[in-house]
């Protein structure tokens, strides 16, 4: 189906095109001087300007006129072979997308072998595996590095992935639930219910908990808060719940930091941790399962010690 | 057959001989695809971009983001593998003026929205360091600041005689839906509806 919106249009191309092509070649021709015989000289032109400027009416160069034909013969052959003229399609049939659809095709062709043979195996396996773990890293370094850094040891907010402590769960599964689904963790601002100064009590507590420098007073008091509050995710003993992504509190590791300051921000004002579904941007190609697959392997890979 | 000698005697001949020559070209390549389906039509779901949105647009490029940044995944393997799906026409059609870019010191972002979450770009524009060691991204800190877009009610109608199609309701509405942001939430805004409606397959 034409792409114009009339049928207009693809008429318009064509006779503008012709028209220009044609009126050019005819121009050239009843304009072109004759060619000079030897010894002829060039008549000159009846025109004289101030006063005693002449000039002659010198043939062009034959090599010139030949160049200017050639692009008229080329402009001729390129519309019949490519796109150019309204509808007509050229007699390639060659088409920007058409080229693009071809160069997916044949790297999937290179790739699927490689990529056949890892999909074989489980997520463990293929996880020790070198040669899956360099496309793996290839993958990270494109996909996830601009939030979890290069080395995939996070930042302020955005998880360290190596160091074995998990949100959600570091096994297999998990890990491509959160790829494919993204994840939302959510903490909710309690400062409004709690108040500032038994906000400062529990953020003592949630210090103790790690064993933190903290005030041992303000602790004692927050203690209670902190089961009436907080319990209910972090569980009584603090130690955290995968299921809604709820942080373990008695370990050394701070996804926003752990000083005191930065804990009361982070009861006052609540977090909002967002992990993107980033399956859905592993391109377009069918090789999108496979690279999920390494992909998953590979940050599965990233917390086992060898 | 008209003489060279009258078009070179006749000022307002050759002028208008001239401008028909030079004219083809642009008659043939640019004038039709006003009237093209695929550069006219909407992407399902695509919708003008809401007043906060348009204001994020306005501060992005006047910050010159589109000096580093493209905003068009060409169909080239290499990008659709790294960005998605490559751009198709349709992807524009509200965009006015465009911000295709011509230059990639950072990567495109005509893919962006969704990619990472406003905490992400929150820090990123902060200081690019915070999150990405290696990037070569100027910081925008100044961005945290209350938003001051007054004009945006004369923009939107104006984008309306161009067929955007913003209802009175939206129009009224829009200093409200920017009152108590700052530049740095409009320009998210902005950044996270990049690409949303990209074709999938």
């Amino acid at each position: 189906m034409s792409d114009f919106t009339s049928g207009f249009w693809p008429l318009y191309i064509s006779l503008i095109t012709a028209v220009s092509i044609i009126g050019t070649w005819i121009f050239l021709r009843s304009h072109t001087t004759r060619k000079l015989a030897p010894g002829e000289k060039a008549e000159l032109i009846q025109h004289t300007w101030d006063g005693d400027l002449q000039d002659f009416d010198n043939p062009l160069p034959r090599w010139w006129l030949g160049l200017f034909y050639g692009t008229m013969i080329f402009s001729v052959g390129y519309l019949i072979l490519w796109p150019g003229m309204g509808n007509f399609e050229g007699v390639l049939g060659w088409s920007s997308r058409g080229e693009y659809e071809a160069e997916v095709k044949a790297a999937e062709a290179k790739f699927q072998p490689v990529y056949a043979g890892f999909m074989k195996q489980d997520i463990v396996t293929v996880a020790a595996n070198p040669e899956a773990r360099a496309i793996g890293k290839n993958l990270f370094l494109t996909y996830c590095s601009q939030c979890h850094g290069s080395d995939a040891a996070g930042a302020t907010g955005f998880p360290n992935l190596t160091d074995g402590d998990w949100l959600y769960g570091g096994d297999p599964a998990t890990i491509q639930a959160t790829l494919t689904n993204g994840r939302g963790g959510v903490m909710p601002a309690l400062g409004a219910a709690i108040g500032p100064e038994k906000t400062k009590d529990v953020a003592n507590y949630v210090m103790s908990l790690s064993g933190r420098k903290h005030d041992a007073t303000r602790a004692a008091s927050g203690q209670a808060v902190f089961a009436e509050n907080c319990a209910a995710c972090h569980t009584p003993a603090g130690t955290g719940m995968q299921a809604l992504g709820a942080p373990n509190l008695t370990d050394k590791i701070w996804l926003y930091g752990g000083s005191e300051a930065t804990i009361i921000e982070t009861i006052t004002k609540g977090r909002n941790g967002v992990m993107p579904a980033i399956a859905q941007t592993l391109g377009t190609t069918s090789n999108k399962d496979a690279k999920l697959h390494l992909l998953t392997a590979y940050v599965y890979g990233l917390s086992q010690k060898q | 057959m008209i003489s060279h000698e009258t078009i070179e005697k006749n000022l307002g001949l050759l002028i208008v001989l001239t401008i028909l020559v030079v004219s083809v070209g642009g008659l043939v390549q640019i004038v039709p695809l006003f009237f093209q389906t695929s550069t006219t039509t909407p992407v399902a779901g695509l919708k003008p971009y809401t007043a906060l949105q348009l204001s994020g647009r306005d501060i992005y490029i006047r910050e010159g983001c589109v000096g580093c940044h493209s905003q068009m995944v060409r169909p080239f393997r290499a990008e659709t593998e790294r960005y998605g799906h490559y751009s198709v026409a349709g992807e524009y059609v509200y965009d006015r003026p465009f911000l295709w870019g011509s230059k990639r010191t950072g990567p495109d972002l005509q893919r962006v929205g969704g990619r990472y979450s406003d905490a992400w770009h929150m820090a990123h524009l902060n200081n690019p360091r915070d999150v990405v060691p290696e990037s070569n991204m100027p910081a925008y800190p100044w961005l945290d600041r209350p938003l001051d877009d007054a004009s945006i009610q004369a923009k939107m109608r104006a984008l309306n005689t161009v067929g955007h199609g913003y209802t009175e309701q939206e129009i009224s509405e829009a200093p409200a839906a920017l009152a108590g942001k700052t530049e740095l939430e409009a320009v998210i805004a902005f950044l996270q509806s990049l690409g949303i409606h990209a074709p999938k397959t």
